[in-house]
């Protein structure tokens, strides 16, 4: 029996289906991967959950759906999870794989397609894939070696606590005998899954993966050759290429289209409609022409012969200059009441000295080097799509929905995505390429969009004004803290014009800031949404964090202290603090009793970032040091830089530590990496990179600019500090995401002290020097 | 009249639009994917292959232009996939979402050929014009590095 998953790997796609991964597990292969329950793990509807139990279709932890083991020994670990560079699916089956006491060189990793029922959630975004299926998996992983060691057991006749699964066999110490996994698999198969109090978790001393720099990455030899297949690599045999002209403004219409020159171009064999969605449109489309040919150039060639005229609807006046304007005035007025500790304005009217400033973010776009691109087919009634997609579920469900098929007949395969970033979260790419296919009748229609699609329709990074308002003491402490905060809202996609952030924007970093400050007021003013805004990694924490932590120092400068002492002093003692005592009932969704916000670990990061950079030692004329600390995702990051002025304003980054604690590592390479990529990013947002708006439509169309961070101006030299993340039965944190917000506050902190400069408003580009 | 692109070693017969960029003949027509689209406008290096031995943008490279001559990509690049660059980079796992990583790669390899021991400032150099979202840089940097210290050739 061939399990589910390698049939679907290979998906009749011509050039997965080379990647090898059918190999060992032939016809008449084992296998752990029988029929499955549909067992729900979350049970119990009145109490609230968390973690993984709270999201949708919750965890599962079955062996049967994870792993398969073939009569040749091969492991086939199933990854439910996206893999977007993040590096989950080494991670996943590292974690598997442990537990299993598998050989690694004899695992294989396949993706699952979107089906959480099945799986779980497989919701790729919030850096929670390990945080979540950390302790899950480990239990998959050991109930398949409990089912191993009792076919053993059984085979040889002998008590099941005599024999020892150890790297990839079990043997009998008493008699030294010794099967293969290969030669126990169909056995261990038919066996029931061990109750949970069957199955003994690894003592983490044995760990033969887990937390081990030197695994590799299951994809290397695959990306480094150019087999890795992403979304926009799909192909299938007569497969069709589309492209599509969109409204230039959101919640714009077509009027008119003469299609007649675009279907002379060469290889243009159909142009068809695609409808505007109402208003929030949540992830439909937003509409527009698409132009199906026989290959992509044809396909954009006919595009650009199009003649549309366009009805550019409400938002024909966003402008980012005005738009600002409005942002600054809504923070200079009270706004709705989010936190209140204490009498602000009557410490604020008693301080010795009051510091204000206001900090202005822009929209970002995501735009991963992989544009959003989706291959579908619609054959007898069944849908199939293959997309680089971060949400197969919802994709899957949105796909149905608008095509008018019910889920089941909707498979979803997952790609590896060349980026994610929270692009990929939303399936508009994969719905317009379903409704080509249906146009065209079902055959298969491969979608691509543009730099210039990605960056003018995007779902943005919101855009946000902060102003923060400080009393402080005769001895330059603070005593009263007023933060407002007006940023359109993500709900917008899902609500008529909403006007305030949701908990979980107000949750990033915003009204849970733990600042041991006796009288705070935090505001969140209206700010109404002109685009889709959507989720871009570690999302409000951007504005939130550069904000408070650029505020911190220009405090600290007032008060004529050190920025780091300073910082660590508001911080205040190492406690933990219930994020709901905060008005925090989110907390990233998990549990506030096993995710306090614990100041403690806030202030190692810090402290070990500042040791890292050399805090305090002498600067040269034109460099300095900044440094920035904040808690995201449940882990603890800080980040000291080191920036270098020269003349004319031009600036470097000689040098970035950047400290993490986000609890007990799986993958400590990919922990690196992570912190190195949020360095780079975070560079790109603090120096270059803007979406700005005119008449409704974006200014920044491709890379010429919409400038991002290249190896010339990346940071030198980056050094990454892992904290120790204690025992493994300790929660894990998140990785994707919360080394980001830090890194744009420290540079403009360094900028700062190199220069006397203070930026209040991103990205930097020539400030320096105005 | 058809054309004939020489890639990878093996003459192909193109019967269309030689306007085609080189880069959608490759993916679209070829089914040669390695070579990936970025920006479509000489801003990111994601679609980087060797023309007679030199880095091009297969983007911006009519397939008219790339007639008659040697095209190498990342599939070509080496038969077993071990130019000493594609080792480096599985060794310090260079990649993230590996998207870039072919484009980078070519234009490392075609650095060495020309340059076998570049300067850090040669390796900016070079490299600049290729754009990754991840943020590999440091990592691209230490490969190339690896790679010239060693003093493997290709």
């Amino acid at each position: 029996m061939i399990s589910r998953e390698i049939g679907r790997d290979a998906g009749g796609l011509a050039n997965v289906s080379r990647r090898g991964l059918v190999g060992g597990l032939g016809a008449g292969a084992l296998v752990l991967a029988l029929g499955l329950p549909r067992r729900s793990a979350a049970q119990g509807q009145a109490e609230k959950k968390f973690g993984a139990a709270g999201m949708p279709n919750g965890w599962r932890d079955d062996p049967r759906i994870f792993i398969a083991i073939a009569e040749d020994g091969t492991v086939t670990i199933t990854c439910h999870r996206q893999e977007m560079g993040q590096g989950v699916r080494t991670s996943i089956a590292m974690v598997i794989a442990d537990e299993l006491e598998a050989d690694w060189d004899r695992v294989r990793v396949v993706q699952a397609d979107g089906d959480e029922p099945r799986y779980g959630n497989q919701d790729t975004d919030g850096s929670r894939s390990l945080r979540h299926f950390f302790v899950p998996l480990r239990r998959a992983g050991a109930g398949a070696r409990v089912m191993l060691e009792q076919a053993a057991a059984a085979r040889w006749g002998v008590p099941v606590a005599e024999v020892r699964a150890t790297a990839h066999a079990v043997t009998h110490g008493p008699s030294g005998r010794s099967l293969g996994y290969g030669e126990l698999a169909r056995a261990a198969s038919e066996l029931p899954v061990p109750q949970p109090d069957a199955v003994r978790l690894k003592d983490p001393g044995q760990f033969r993966y887990i937390g081990r720099e030197d695994v590799g990455l299951v994809d290397n030899q695959d990306i480094t050759t150019g087999r890795a297949i992403y979304g926009i690599d799909a192909r299938i045999d007569g497969m069709y290429y589309a492209v599509v002209a969109r409204p230039p403004v959101y919640g714009g219409r077509v009027t008119s289209v003469d299609e007649a020159e675009a279907l002379k171009v060469p290889g243009v064999v159909r142009v068809v409609r695609i409808d505007p969605p109402s208003i929030p449109s949540e992830f439909q489309p937003v509409g527009g022409i698409a132009v199906i040919a026989r290959n992509t150039w044809a396909a954009m060639r006919g595009r650009e012969a199009l003649k549309i005229t366009w009805e550019d609807g409400p938002n024909a006046d966003y402008s980012s200059d005005t738009y600002r304007q409005k942002l600054q005035a809504a923070v200079r007025q009270p706004g709705k009441l989010v936190r209140s500790e204490g009498d602000l304005d009557r410490a604020m009217a008693g301080a010795a000295k009051r510091v204000e400033a206001e900090y202005y973010i822009p929209h970002l776009a995501q735009s991963p080097m992989e544009p959003p691109a989706a291959l579908v087919r619609i054959q007898g009634g069944r849908c199939e799509a293959w997309a680089c997609t971060q949400a197969p579920q919802v994709t899957r469900a949105r796909l149905a929905q608008r095509l008018g098929l019910p889920e089941e007949a909707v498979t979803v395969h997952v790609t590896l995505l060349g980026g994610g970033f929270g692009r990929k979260s939303k399936p508009d790419f994969v719905i317009e390429a379903g409704l080509c296919s249906q146009a065209m009748d079902g055959a298969p229609v491969k979608l691509t969009w543009t730099r210039e699609d990605d960056l003018s329709h995007g779902y943005y990074s919101t855009v946000s004004m902060e102003r923060l308002e400080a009393g402080l003491d005769g001895n330059g402490r603070p005593v009263a803290w007023l933060h407002r905060s007006a940023a359109p809202t993500i709900a917008a996609l899902f609500a008529p014009d909403p006007k305030h952030e949701m908990p979980i924007e107000l949750g990033m970093g915003f009204i849970n800031t733990p600042f041991a400050i006796p009288n705070i007021r935090m505001e969140n003013p209206e700010a109404a949404a002109h685009v889709r805004v959507g989720w871009y990694r570690s999302v409000s924490n951007i504005p939130h964090a550069f904000a408070i932590q650029s505020f911190v120092a220009e405090l600290a400068h007032a008060a004529g202290r050190d920025p780091k002492d300073y910082l660590l002093e508001l911080i205040g003692p190492a406690r933990t603090i219930d994020p709901t005592d905060l008005g925090d009932a989110w907390n990233h969704g998990e549990d506030p009793k096993l995710y306090p916000i614990d100041t403690g670990r806030l202030r190692r990061v810090i402290e070990t970032a500042a040791t890292g950079i050399g805090w305090g030692r002498p600067m040269p004329r034109g460099r300095g040091l900044g440094i920035a600390g904040h808690y995201s995702f449940v882990s603890y990051v800080a980040v000291a830089v080191e920036v270098e002025v020269g003349e004319g304003g031009a600036f470097s980054v000689p040098r970035v530590d950047i400290a993490v604690d986000c609890g007990p590592v799986v993958n400590p390479d990919r922990v690196r990496a992570q912190m190195e990529g949020a360095v780079v990013m975070g560079h790109g947002l603090a120096t270059s990179a803007e979406i700005s708006f005119k008449d409704g439509r974006a200014e920044q169309q491709n890379f010429d600019v919409y400038e991002l961070t290249r190896i010339a101006t990346t940071p030198r030299e980056i050094r990454v500090h892992i904290l120790p993340g204690g025992d493994y039965d300790r929660p894990l944190g998140g990785v994707g995401e919360p080394g980001l917000p830090p890194v744009a506050p420290a540079i403009a902190n360094a900028i700062f002290a190199a220069t006397g400069k203070r930026i209040r408003r991103l990205p930097i580009r020539d400030q320096i020097n105005a | 009249m058809a054309t004939t692109v020489i890639l990878n070693g093996t003459e192909h017969r193109f019967d269309g639009d030689t306007e085609m960029p080189l880069l959608w003949y490759l993916r679209d027509e070829l089914g040669l994917t390695g070579t990936k689209f970025g920006c479509g406008i000489a801003q990111c290096g994601a679609c980087t292959v060797h023309i007679d031995g030199a880095p091009a943008l297969a983007c911006q490279t009519p397939v008219a232009v790339a007639e008659g001559r040697q095209i190498t990509t990342i599939e070509g690049l080496s038969p077993t996939g071990d130019h000493p660059l594609q080792v480096a980079w599985r060794e310090l796992n260079v990649a993230q979402c590996g998207y870039c990583q072919t484009g980078q790669i070519m234009r490392a390899a075609a650095l060495l050929q020309e340059n076998p021991r570049p300067s850090d400032a040669d390796i900016d150099d070079a490299m600049n014009g290729n754009l990754c979202r991840c943020g590999t840089y440091p990592r691209i940097r230490a490969a190339i590095k690896q790679v010239v210290s060693k003093g493997s050739r290709p």
